[in-house]
């Protein structure tokens, strides 16, 4: 018994130490003071300006950047990722072993470098950098993750259920959208959201494949911000925001994986 | 035929990784052979070796991370064996706790760590680094570890109890043993970004202390890539020779549908 409640304690302790930096945040997103750690009583104020515009221009437009980054880059990753998926299911021997390890790359290498290289390949081809090379960047870093959702799936599938369907008449468009795309779709949602949370989540590869356009997400915002000293204190509210969304997506995907598990 | 065969559909993802991925590499690897006119040149590695700032920086980066992975490891192994524990931990909601923050952007977390210490009214510096790297990490170590263990067959445990094994014994000699796949890869886990991180000791020493990663940011912006890339090649390298320890088959082996 005794065992028991030091090994819950050392758990709680460890938890608790892991989220005071995000809980005081949350709770100093109810209170108005300019520097966090002074409480000015409690308000709804800073939320009230995140949504009605109070803030100034270049926060929101980065808070529209990095959803619609996001969003583009998990769109084209998960169409990528599926056809890249289906052909790497279909290879065998060498060729198959060569795709995997590329595959593995973007996930091994830290940021940093997937950032600088792909800089350093922009400015030696010429390419302007701005929204184009951040979504190129985020769909290489991010595809890899969404074929690696989809692959269990495929491996999960009957043997020559394609082959099947041609059989039976259908066209090969026809046994992929009837047959194959249905059964892989749970892979391609995870796929999907997975890429969306790493594209919002990533720093700095976008923060070196940007340019000096202007161009801004969240991440690369609150870096800038925090460079030049003290933080704009509607980032807290939008930190928690952040936290919650996070969870929620958290919850939906851990919910699908245990459900997958149970069928 | 009737068909086009379906492994051409790799084909493009090919030659999109070939573009994206390998492609920037090789650059990576020219420029830092190079000089600023594109002629074949040792002066880069000859520089950094020997200018002592850049080698500070080199060795205390390792220092860093070697400190931050050793702490992820003794605090993380602990807490990953209790929750793999059915008797002393039943509730599936702390593992999940324990994983949600991997989630939360990087720079998020770790100004939430410099809010932290101005609320307890600490001085950032280093112990703020290796707080806040620590902080970070952690779940990197937690969750790999965890996952072997709770994968491992409990009846080697019992095993060694029924032949009179000492609970001390039983984990030095089978629960350790077995659970050494999920602590290489937490290992990997924790030293490869805090070897390459350069926001985070930024923020949380206010710029008093650089890492590695600070040192490329900056040869990058000031346009010195050549050097830059050669101090990028330096860090793969470190990173390979780590990636040694790992066997990737294992980790792909354990590929499920699901993230967690």
């Amino acid at each position: 018994m005794m065992k028991k409640f030091f090994a819950q304690a050392y758990v709680w302790i460890l938890l608790i130490i892991l989220y005071a930096p995000i809980l005081i945040i949350a709770i100093y997103s109810f209170t108005e003071a300019k520097v966090l750690g002074n409480w000015t009583g409690f308000s709804f104020n800073l939320y009230r300006n995140v949504f009605s515009g109070g803030l100034n221009n270049s926060l929101v437009r980065a808070i529209e950047n990095t959803l619609s980054i996001g969003l583009i880059s998990a769109f084209l990753s998960t169409i990528l990722g599926t056809i890249s998926a289906i052909g790497i299911h279909n290879l065998r021997g060498r060729k198959r072993k060569v795709m995997t390890f590329l595959n593995d790359i973007p996930m091994l290498n830290p940021d940093i470098i997937t950032g600088i290289s792909l800089f350093v390949l922009f400015v030696a081809l010429g390419i302007s950098q701005g929204y184009m090379t951040v979504v190129l960047a985020h769909v290489s870093f991010c595809t890899p993750y969404v074929i690696l959702s989809i692959m269990p799936k495929l491996r999960q599938l009957p043997a020559n259920i394609y082959e099947a369907a041609l059989d039976l008449g259908a066209s090969p468009s026809q046994a992929m959208r009837k047959v194959i795309v249905p059964q892989i779709r749970p892979g391609m949602i995870s796929g999907f959201i997975l890429a969306f949370t790493l594209s919002i989540d990533d720093f700095a590869v976008t923060l070196f494949t940007k340019g000096n356009g202007g161009l801004e997400t969240l991440s690369t915002y609150i870096y800038a911000d925090a460079r030049k000293g003290g933080l704009t204190p509607e980032i807290r509210p939008i930190m928690t925001l952040i936290f919650i969304a996070v969870l929620i997506l958290l919850i939906i995907i851990n919910f699908r994986s245990i459900k997958s598990t149970k069928k | 035929m009737r068909t086009f065969k379906r492994s051409y559909w790799s084909v493009p993802y090919l030659i999109f990784m070939l573009m994206f991925v390998v492609m920037p590499l090789v650059m990576i690897a020219i420029y830092s052979f190079t000089d600023a006119s594109g002629s074949f040149t040792l002066a880069n590695f000859k520089r950094f070796f020997t200018t002592p700032e850049d080698l500070h920086t080199f060795a205390y980066s390792i220092e860093v991370a070697l400190i931050t992975t050793v702490l992820c490891l003794l605090l993380g192994y602990p807490a990953a064996w209790i929750l793999s524990n059915a008797k002393l931990n039943r509730s599936k909601v702390t593992v999940m706790l324990f994983i949600l923050p991997m989630w939360i952007n990087m720079l998020i977390r770790t100004l939430a760590t410099v809010a932290l210490f101005d609320f307890l009214r600490l001085p950032l510096g280093e112990g703020a680094l290796i707080f806040g790297m620590v902080y970070n990490f952690l779940p990197f170590m937690i969750y790999p570890i965890y996952n072997t263990l709770e994968k491992m067959d409990k009846s080697y445990i019992e095993a060694a109890q029924d032949l009179g094994a000492s609970p001390a014994k039983v984990f030095t000699k089978v629960t350790v043993p077995l659970s050494i796949h999920g602590v290489l890869s937490g290992i990997l886990m924790v030293f490869m970004p805090t070897i390459s991180t350069f926001a985070i000791s930024e923020l949380l020493t206010l710029n008093k202390v650089k890492l590695l990663g600070t040192t490329i940011q900056e040869n990058i912006n000031n346009g010195m890539w050549n050097y830059g890339s050669t101090i990028a090649l330096i860090m793969l390298l470190i990173i390979g020779v780590t990636t040694l320890f790992s066997d990737s088959e294992d980790k792909r082996d354990n590929e499920s549908g699901g993230l967690i």
